[in-house]
């Protein structure tokens, strides 16, 4: 690991400022995705900010929204009380996600901000990586793929956004707040990512010396259900290699509104709006969500070694549709 | 920790090769203060400076729970975590578990009753894990102490046993145990 200066910032604005007087310094939350790629050698700043002491640590309902500071864990955000009784899919993603003592560390804003877990990637010794090396190639296209992603792929890139937080979070039309040098700004976690095959060594809109400060999620109507489904190669500690996240309001067998999106498959976070436009107003039938998962899958890019996931996607998304609605019909 | 990789560096690498920072560690109730390579684990930190070797080094990444400690009294991965996070925070190994009369913690007790190992590397770290699983109160179930336990894998296949140390450390006011 290459030598690196350490500093504790102690106020947000002290941390922005510090970061933008150094292009390469980066922020250190909990550290489950910065030193393991500095251990690695992928990630090598000079300099590494601690923002783990800033004032970023509360979870605030304001009348129907959730306001959720970027250095909240995930164990802490699965433990919170509206949580749990408004937003079940936050609370399945959260504790379906990495281990106990990784919720323990991990943060919010670290989680959204998670690198892929391509073994290419990961590799600082395979020179092909358009994430790492821009204009290099893909080595994954080529070789072993499996834990890849089918949507938002290309032949330049099919690195997988591994989050699961993430995908109940896009569902639910949550807001990013954001801290830079010039100001303070909101995004829509929808517009926040971008496509591997757009931009493979840009993941997001955060321009450098930006934090994220929160997350602001609104509360789904009382009447409406979700959950959220992760399939995984063991049953517990597992990336996904499909999840489903999705919240519908029902009336008398008539799907009055769905939220839908998908994990495991997509370059980023993918919410599915071919599925909710096919869902809303149809009635909830198991007819209905084949149709919605097929239009969803159906501009998947696939290699040999990410094939699998087309149809097991599919499933994953009608099984928790009809978990979700009670019918299996 | 440091490995050899054709990684690109900046040309003009101005930084020296180590850069040290003083730390003050409280472990196991005790202080500690460690001129330290910015670099150095909590886990590196306390099995090569401070010789609290229980703590082990398993793949040093994040995947299997060899090493976990307490941190203000929650379960994290020392692997993971710089020596420098921990300035100022209770850090709790299993060195620091048994009573001070010496007798070993109630999971510890459990572990041996129940031949809760096979190579006894994994084991500190499940015993750390145990501990703290039973102040979250998730020992409800076989399958929920299975599912809050497994960040903590065990190569020689204790889980059975383990997991029935575990349901008998709870079951015997586990939750009240000290932390
Ligand atoms: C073994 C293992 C298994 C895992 N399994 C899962 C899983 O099943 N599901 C899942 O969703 N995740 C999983 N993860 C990923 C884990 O959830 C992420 O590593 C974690 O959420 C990152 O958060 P952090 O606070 O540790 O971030 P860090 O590692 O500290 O930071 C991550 C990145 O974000 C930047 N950053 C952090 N906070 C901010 C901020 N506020 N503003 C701007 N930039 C910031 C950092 O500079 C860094 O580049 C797993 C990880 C491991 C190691
Ligand atoms: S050594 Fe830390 S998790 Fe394996
Ligand atoms: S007892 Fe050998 S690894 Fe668990």
């Amino acid at each position: 690991m290459r030598a690196f200066d350490y500093v504790r910032a102690t106020d947000t604005r002290e941390a922005v400022r510090l970061l933008a007087d150094d292009p390469e310094a980066s922020c250190l939350a909990g550290g489950t995705t910065q030193l393991d790629l500095m251990k690695d050698g992928v990630l090598q700043p000079p300099r590494l900010i601690d923002i783990t002491r800033l004032p970023l640590h509360g979870i605030e309902r304001r009348d129907e929204s959730l306001h959720v500071g970027a250095l909240v864990t995930m164990e802490e955000l699965a433990a919170d009380t509206t949580v749990a009784e408004r937003l079940p899919m936050v609370r399945e993603s959260l504790l379906l996600g990495a281990s106990v003592q990784l919720r323990n560390m991990a943060t919010i804003g670290g989680n959204l901000l998670q690198r892929t877990r391509c073994r290419y990637f990961r590799d600082p010794t395979v020179p092909e990586c358009n994430k790492r090396a821009p204009g290099s190639g893909c080595a994954a296209v080529q070789g072993a793929a499996r834990m890849h992603a089918v949507l938002g792929a290309s032949e330049r890139c099919i690195a997988l956004h591994a989050s699961d937080l993430a995908v109940a979070l896009v569902a639910l039309d949550a807001l990013v707040h954001i801290q830079g040098p010039t100001g303070s700004r909101t995004v829509p976690l929808t517009e926040f990512y971008l496509t591997a095959d757009v931009s493979p060594e840009r993941e997001t809109v955060l321009e450098h010396a930006e934090l994220i400060t929160g997350v602001e999620i609104p509360l789904p109507p009382p009447a409406a259900r979700s959950g959220y489904l992760k399939v995984r190669d063991r049953t517990s500690y597992e990336f996904a290699l499909a999840s489903a996240a999705v919240q519908l309001v029902l009336d008398d067998g008539t799907i009055l509104e769905a939220r839908v999106a998908l994990g495991g498959v997509g370059t980023k976070p993918w919410r599915a709006h071919a599925a909710e436009h096919l869902l809303t107003g149809a009635p909830a039938t198991t007819a209905t969500f084949t149709e919605a998962a097929e239009a969803t899958m159906q501009d998947a890019w696939t290699v040999p070694g990410t094939a699998f996931k087309v149809p097991l996607a599919r499933r994953t998304l009608v099984r928790e549709l009809q978990t979700v609605s009670g019918v299996t019909a | 920790m440091t490995r050899v990789t054709n990684a690109s560096r900046r040309d003009t690498d101005d930084l020296p090769a180590v850069i040290e920072r003083v730390v003050t560690l409280t472990v196991n109730g005790r202080p500690h203060t460690l001129r330290l390579d910015t670099r150095v684990t909590l886990l590196d930190a306390l099995r090569d400076r401070l010789g609290l070797t229980g703590t082990k080094k398993g793949c040093d990444q994040g995947a299997c729970g060899a090493c976990t400690v307490h941190l203000d009294g929650r379960r994290v991965l020392a692997c993971l975590t710089l020596a420098a996070q921990a300035e100022g925070r209770d850090v709790t190994t299993i060195e620091g578990v048994s009573g001070t009369d010496g007798h070993p913690h109630p999971v510890q007790q459990a572990f041996m009753e129940h031949d809760g190992f096979q190579c006894g590397f994994c084991t500190p770290g499940q015993i750390m894990s145990a501990m703290a699983l039973m102040a979250e109160g998730r020992t409800g179930s076989d399958e929920e102490i299975r599912e809050f336990m497994s960040g903590n894998l065990c190569r020689c296949g204790a889980y059975p046993n383990i997991v029935a140390a575990i349901r008998e450390a709870a079951a015997r006011g586990g939750h009240d145990a000290r932390l």
